[in-house]
């Protein structure tokens, strides 16, 4: 069996809309079998969903998936590269109607979607095996719960001929992951293969971090043109090979320092990092540059998976207020001070979780095009900030608009006052037995 | 020996999940990689977020790659959901983890300026 090409067009909910496309230009430019991946759902997205669902049925998945996906169907339809995407988020349905109304826009006719479902737990939390973190259920109204599911149910979609895969919540990796196995045929038991496939899902999750995203460090790790970085394509073959490069642009670079940031990036105990699918051990994982852009990874080990799935679950987490107000020139620094001193007397008596931090040393003195106003700290600028969280909204204003009416009351010469307040979101986490959690998936169209 | 800070001789990257933080440090060369081992202690990591109060500090080391994965709890101030810091991530502490000071011995400090050298100068 040859190798499988991966790439990915999406790092978060948030990334470059314009990434994608060069991939799947590189994919096809290469050749061979080729599968499109797309993660966009971190922690807490997944309860936004859920929240925007709640005042539309139609809303819940992820709000760019249209824009993400336009520029890329038709050529991935055309050369028969599937697409993987957790951009389903808490409507994977919803995601599925809008694909297939953008392929129609497009003119690209009725294309196969499967959805996976499943990863909603919420009607079994009260099952006294869950184990809780913090030990315990979460006091606050639960918003989502939504367990980690793994590959095989994107690998089983693709086998049924699904062209576009649209999941919730399932482990990052697994994007990569379920074309993989549906590629080479893996089963279960083939812990080092699986291993391998979700080594290389890691290093695709994060997109262009592993490109010379999130890297540049000027002096000392430069990145070739950071405005136009190639998102990651990872080739891997039957014997356990990930060759890690990058799309077709002039920008960003794969080197070992790249490859190695990212290999650890949100490991714990490097011989245990836990996947519904495999225990990976990346332990014994070597990497060279074997050309520009180039690296192979070998090396990966697999261990059987735990016997439980970690969900995240989402609560009700208050209102953050926020308000910010710059002091500049002289004495700014005292000025400023005096402004953080003041609110903590109006602020204290409120019942809010307060921060007050002075930030950075120039801002508002600078012009448009970043031109210096003034001398730097202390007679150069400060920015006050406070953060106030409160169980409800009026009382999270409450405390911004002290802020605010700083402008007033405050020490002299305050300007540039910015106030929000924000629904937050709390997560914790719990380990749900398997027997609890029925992965299914479902052909939507045509 | 010359003591310079640890962004002289590693590059770092945070990852969080709730309320842990880890920090992956990796050398520039292989001939700075003791001074790794040797001066990038659990109890020296602990000593620099002694402000966040951590409740453990772990470290891993991965020779192959000339890494080590700290992995340090409970200093995010309740993590990305919770926090009141603008950086509820802790995206920003690699950079507080690179301003540890360490020793180094010329010749491997040397060694690690000509790597960069050579990669800055890529064509």
């Amino acid at each position: 069996m040859g190798p499988l090409l991966v790439g990915n067009g999406a790092g978060f909910s948030g990334d470059r809309l314009d990434a994608a496309e060069p991939v799947v230009r590189t994919l096809i430019a290469r050749g061979g079998p080729a599968a499109m991946t797309f993660e966009t759902l971190a922690e807490r997205t997944l309860a936004l969903g859920v929240l925007a669902r709640e005042t539309n049925p139609d809303a819940g998945h992820e709000p760019a998936l249209v824009p993400l996906l336009r520029p890329v169907l038709g050529l991935c339809l055309s050369a028969g590269i599937p697409i993987v995407g957790n951009f389903g988020a808490a409507n994977p349905r919803g995601a599925a109607a809008a694909i297939a109304r953008l392929a129609g826009e497009l003119g690209l006719g009725t294309p196969r979607i499967a959805v996976v479902e499943g990863d909603d737990v919420r009607d079994v939390l009260d099952d006294p095996r869950i184990v809780w973190e913090g030990s315990a259920r979460p006091a606050r109204p639960i918003i989502a719960a939504n367990a980690y599911l793994g590959a095989f149910p994107i690998a089983a979609a693709l086998r049924a001929g699904a062209a576009i895969v649209v999941t919730g919540r399932i482990a990052d990796p697994a994007l990569a992951l379920g074309p993989l196995i549906a590629h080479f045929g893996w089963n279960e038991h083939d812990l080092d293969a699986l291993a391998v496939g979700t080594l290389a899902g890691h290093l695709l999750e994060c997109g262009a971090q592993v490109t010379g995203g999130y890297f540049g460090d000027p002096g000392v790790k430069d990145v070739p043109a950071p405005e136009a970085i190639g998102f990651p394509i990872a080739e891997v073959a039957a014997d356990g090979a990930i060759t890690v490069t990058k799309a077709d642009t002039p920008g960003g670079l794969v080197d070992r320092r790249t490859v190695t940031e990212q290999i650890l990036y949100e490991v714990h105990d490097p011989a245990a990092y836990l996947t519904p699918d495999v225990t990976l051990d990346i332990t014994g994982v070597t990497v060279a540059e074997t050309a520009p852009d180039t690296v192979v990874v070998r090396g990966a080990r697999g261990h059987a998976r735990p016997p439980t799935l970690k969900a995240t679950v989402s609560t009700e987490g208050g209102f953050l207020g926020e308000g910010e107000i710059s002091y500049a020139g002289p004495n700014a620094l005292a000025r400023a001070r005096l402004a953080a001193t003041t609110l903590r007397a109006r602020v204290g008596a409120l019942p809010v979780r307060l921060r007050i931090d002075l930030l950075g040393l120039q801002a508002v003195l600078d012009s448009d095009e970043g031109a210096r106003g003034g001398p730097l700290a202390p007679d150069g600028e400060v920015r006050v900030r406070l953060a106030a969280l409160a169980e409800d909204r009026a009382t999270a204003e409450a405390a911004a608009r002290e802020v605010l009416s700083l402008y007033c009351c405050g020490p002299a010469g305050g300007g540039g006052v910015r106030t929000a307040v924000t629904r937050r979101v709390a997560t914790t986490s719990a380990l749900v037995p398997r027997d609890l959690v029925a992965p299914r998936i479902a052909m939507v169209s045509p | 020996m010359i003591t310079v800070p640890l962004h002289a001789i590693a590059h770092a990257r945070t990852g969080d999940k709730g309320n842990r933080l880890n920090v992956v440090v990796i050398a520039h060369h292989p001939d700075v990689w003791p001074v790794l081992t040797e001066q990038v202690t659990e109890a020296r990591i602990a000593a620099l977020f002694a402000h966040r109060r951590p409740t453990a500090v772990r470290r891993y080391l991965l020779p192959n790659l000339h890494a080590l994965n700290l992995v340090i709890d409970d200093v995010l101030e309740g993590g990305v959901n919770a926090a009141l810091n603008l950086d509820g991530h802790g995206k920003t502490l690699s950079f507080l983890v690179l301003t540890l000071p360490v020793v180094v011995p010329a010749e491997a400090l040397a060694a690690v300026r000509a790597t960069l050298d050579a990669r800055a100068h890529r064509p």
